[in-house]
């Protein structure tokens, strides 16, 4: 049902360039996903902020909005997206504020760094649109979609954010999902969905906000979820990689000494520099990649 | 005049891989046009599948799914890496990959000649049924699995539940195997199975540069061919 | 005499007689119980439906002079050559090495004589099928047993095969006294040995992968030929929707009534749902995404008569196909080998050890002297007779519903006579203007 990339940046030159290549990335699993697409980049950070990224309807006048809220710090609209800048001490009150004077808009993502887009349409466009190309970022994934459903809408549209800085997308398709978002739901975690990857996206988020490490939840997955996946998620400064078990859907990294990068097919990967000196290797089965920006 | 003088050049950023393969299917069994290279692949699938007639064809760069898949007669070389499923059902012929190649490399594969120079993923020869696969680096987990008959070379390692459910293929490893599947066993080499794999090394183009003493035979303990309630596990 | 009045022995609706032996014979052998045949037990079905046969409202056409076509065009989407069939019933997947030589070549007479096809099964396709059946389609299966790129390239249709009704989620079986060294030299397989199958293809898994896979058989057949999906119904509306984004030309669901020639008899009974409640979520699924007779939708799994046909087409089916009624028509459960049928344990009607491959009527076993007992061309005669006694049946309703063609049936020729079979059908309950359970929502979860 898609095609999922994720990029992670060793180096300043690769991070200013992030946005570019994985609209590349993006585009070229445009056959396997056609339906919609969606990117996370963690773009860098404002100092003592938070970033909000609003979906609204086409149309919709974001600089009307933050006009009114002098304590905001800024606001970029891109199409029907925009991301909101706030002090760091304000996020509840923004969250209430916009409850409250633009119910119309969704907040897709949250994060000091983290920017997250998604639409209806072809990869190449849905990046185009929402500016991929220019952005810059330490790490960033990506997501093309084939809808299962026959009305091709923005809900299961991937990347899913369930947490600050955290975000999932994933090939494939879980078995126990439904269960699974039960206990979550007990838990207090709400769904927009009835997506599998919503629930994976969100159990990963109760797992971190018990304390464990990225590696640590998404090895507690491998036990807890049953399926068929290929997990690619992105944390404020780590990226990793998860295949289950019996690892048939397709799953190719390349990592040189300046990116790691991941791609449903070796071709997402051709037009990345230095590609032919790359490592590449498919990812074991039931085995947790984590790089880290902090290490 | 030299023989890539004569190749047929198809430029696959200009024409379509439709194009492609019905001027493949299209060749007769005396046709002329024996040498072909094809341009710009960028990882497109089905590269050649289908192909019934002993012609060459050179992919300069990487392919997709399902390249050279049911191929019959032809030698096929690419020059870069392959996705899934390289030569599936393959009946007859060479195909060569002078990269890596993704999953299931050679499924289900009849007859001919799998050649990979790098690393085969996961499920090489799965299902196999005939052919030979030679891999000069290493293959991935639950390879050979279900393998029916025909043979797997490995000069490298070989990872997890290496053939899983096996029948009659005879897997040859020199490299370390991460773990053997259900109802594989090792096996003793004895002179005639030395003989095989020294014949299939030839035929790869590697006699005289391994030594045949220092691979493994792997192969089924046939206790899955009648049900037995005590082997329940292992279904 | 002061007797105390006995109540008279009771078995338990849980543990009845039957629930009883196999709880013996699981003991006994530790093995489960493997057999042929489709979900035996009472299910809802085509018999819950009744027809709204014409009156003051609607008028009947006359039968047998005024024309009620028959004809179906399968595999319109992107084939170059669709498959024309005379009647909108097809000989399903079954393989040789499951049925004889000689039943596969009965199969292929008789539906080449009614105008329609037959399918390969789990095994390849054998030369006495493709010589006696006038239009074949070529199963892909997991096993890839036989998978030939010739026997590709001379069919009339490809069938990619996800799963099958009587067990959606498991692979082909074979056990050893049906393998045969002929079956073992097609499946490349040692003689004698039991089949193990794989459930899931070798080189594809998920929807996305299927899209590729489709392109590869297109391209390989050069885009002549029909691709259909066939899936054991489960959750038909979200299945029906990828495999028509998978590129499918022709949806194919097989409800639970479905035979097969060996698997688990839990399975059967207890994986997948019945035929009746499979086929309008399908329909949905592709009038949803528009293609609806674009991709045309064939329906099995307990299909017996005319009527069956006439239903599934008013639920929007395009064609059906037989599999077991087929294999009844031939000869198989015949009351006249009754004697035979009572030294294998068991009486007309109820044989479904085809497994064991002793079939005394020549149909699913592989032993020489038994298939001799059938004759291909009075087999092909037997099956000919009965499609067109369908076809027949179907027309007879069909005009009688004022329809010129079987394709103008619809859901609202049918009422259900009860709760469960309108809720899965989608038509009223008869007398009412109720249909249980309406709610436009994506069925299972």
């Amino acid at each position: 049902m898609c095609g999922i990339v994720g990029l992670f940046a060793k180096d300043a030159a690769l991070a200013a360039e992030l946005g570019a290549h994985l609209a590349t990335m993006l585009a070229s699993l445009a056959d396997r996903g056609p339906d919609s697409a969606g990117f996370a980049v963690y773009t860098p950070p404002i100092d003592g902020a938070v970033k909000l990224t609003l979906r609204g309807p086409a149309g919709y006048d974001f600089h009307a909005l933050a006009e009114h809220v002098p304590e905001w710090i800024g606001i970029e609209p891109r199409g029907t997206h925009a991301v909101l800048a706030v002090p760091s001490a304000l996020e509840s009150h923004a969250r209430a504020t916009l409850a409250m004077q633009a119910p119309e808009l969704v907040i897709v993502g949250t994060g000091h760094s983290m920017e997250l887009f998604k639409e209806v349409g072809l990869p190449a466009d849905v990046a185009h649109r929402f500016q991929l190309e220019r952005m810059q970022g330490s790490h960033g994934i990506g997501h093309t979609r084939m809808a299962t459903e026959s009305a091709v809408t923005i809900d299961g549209a991937h990347p899913y954010s369930t947490g600050p800085d955290q975000c999932l997308v994933h090939n494939g398709s879980l078995s126990n999902h439904n269960q699974i978002r039960r206990e979550l739901q007990r838990l207090g975690y709400r769904f927009a969905t009835e997506n599998d990857t919503e629930v994976a996206a969100a159990y990963l988020s109760a797992k971190l906000h018990t304390g464990l490490s990225l590696q640590a939840a998404l090895q507690e997955s491998l036990h807890d979820l049953e399926g068929f996946y290929t997990f690619v998620v992105g944390t404020e400064t780590g990226f990793a990689v998860l295949r289950d078990p019996i690892a048939c859907k397709p799953a190719v990294m390349a990592e040189t000494d300046r990116f790691v990068a991941f791609g449903t097919e070796y071709r997402a990967l051709v037009d990345l520099p230095g590609i032919e000196q790359a490592r590449v290797w498919e990812p074991e089965p039931a085995t947790v990649y984590v790089w880290d920006r902090r290490s | 005049m030299t023989q890539a003088d004569l190749a047929r050049v198809c430029d696959l950023a200009t024409a379509s891989v439709r194009e492609l393969n019905q001027m493949l299917h299209d060749l007769g069994p005396d046709t002329n046009a024996t040498h072909w290279q094809v341009l710009n692949p960028r990882g497109r699938h089905s590269l050649a599948a289908g192909v019934d007639a002993a012609v060459t064809i050179e992919i300069d760069g990487h392919a997709g799914y399902y390249c050279a898949g049911m191929n019959k007669l032809a030698t096929v070389v690419v020059h870069g890496n392959v996705g899934v499923g390289v030569a599936e059902n393959m009946m007859s012929g060479l195909v060569h990959v002078r990269g890596d190649a993704s999953q299931a490399a050679g499924a289900t594969a009849r007859g001919g000649m799998l050649l990979i120079d790098g690393n085969a993923a996961a499920r090489c020869g799965i299902s196999l049924k005939g052919a030979d696969i030679v891999v000069k680096g290493s293959v991935g987990h639950m390879s050979a699995f279900m393998a029916q008959a025909g043979t797997l070379v490995v000069l490298g390692d070989a990872g997890d539940s290496l053939g899983d459910s096996i029948y009659e293929a005879h897997l040859y490893v020199r490299g370390t195997v991460a773990g053997l599947g259900a109802d594989c066993i090792e096996k003793p080499l004895a002179d005639r199975h030395r003989a095989e794999l020294h014949n299939k090394l030839q035929q790869a183009g590697l006699a005289g540069q391994v030594d045949v003493a220092a691979f493994r035979r792997y192969g089924s303990a046939r206790q899955l061919y009648h049900f037995h309630v005590d082997h329940a596990d292992a279904y | 005499m002061d007797a105390t009045p006995a109540t008279p022995p009771r078995f338990s609706a849980t543990f009845d007689p039957h629930v009883l032996a196999e709880i013996r014979r699981a003991a006994a052998t530790g093995i489960y119980d493997i057999r042929g045949a489709g979900a035996k037990r009472r299910l809802p079905h085509f018999d819950d439906l009744l027809f709204l046969g014409a009156s003051i409202s609607r008028y009947p056409l006359e039968g047998y002079r005024e024309r009620c076509g028959t004809d179906v065009l399968l595999g319109t989407r992107f084939a170059k050559r669709p498959v024309a069939l005379k009647i909108p019933i097809t000989i399903a997947g079954m393989s040789f090495g499951s049925l004889s030589a000689q039943a596969k070549e009965a199969l292929g007479r008789g539906a080449s004589i009614a105008g329609t096809s037959t399918t390969t099964g789990d095994g390849g396709m054998s030369p006495e099928e493709r010589t006696h059946s006038r239009t074949l389609v070529y199963q892909v299966l997991p096993s890839r047993y036989g998978m030939d790129p010739d026997d590709l390239r001379r069919a009339d249709a490809i069938e990619v095969v996800v799963g099958q009704g009587a067990k959606p989620g498991g692979g082909g079986m074979l056990l050893g006294q049906k393998v045969s060294e002929r079956v073992a030299g097609m499946r490349t397989l040692p003689a004698g040995i039991d089949q193990r199958s794989a459930c899931r293809h070798p080189d594809w898994t998920g929807p996305d992968d299927l899209q590729i896979k489709v392109e590869e058989l297109r391209e390989i057949t050069d885009w002549q030929k029909p691709i259909y999906v066939k899936l054991g119904a489960s959750r038909p509306y979200y299945d029906t929707a990828l495999a028509v984004k998978a590129g499918a030309d022709v949806v194919v669901i097989d409800g639970m009534q479905g035979g097969t020639a060996a698997t688990q008899d839990v399975f059967i009974e207890n994986v997948g749902i019945p035929t009746l409640a499979a086929i309008r979520p399908a329909v949905r699924a592709l009038e949803e995404l528009g293609v609806y007779r674009q991709v045309q939708l064939v329906i099995s799994g307990g299909v017996r008569n005319g009527a069956d046909v006439a239903k599934a087409l008013a639920l929007g089916a395009d064609a059906v196909s037989i599999g077991t009624a087929a294999l009844v028509a031939l000869g198989d459960n015949d009351p006249a080998l009754e004697a035979e049928y009572r030294r294998l344990g068991t009486t007309a009607g109820a044989y479904d050890d085809w497994h064991e491959g002793r079939d005394p009527a020549g149909i699913t076993t592989q032993d020489p002297e038994l298939a001799a007992r059938l004759d291909p061309v009075l087999g092909g005669r037997r099956l000919a007779n009965y499609l067109a006694v369908m076809t027949l049946e179907a027309q007879t309703i069909a005009r009688a519903c004022g329809k010129s063609h079987l394709r103008g049936l619809e859901p609202e020729d049918l009422v259900a006579l009860t709760v469960e079979a309108a809720a899965m059908a989608g038509v009223k309950l008869a007398g009412t203007d109720w249909i249980p359970g309406t709610k436009r929502s994506g069925d299972g979860d």
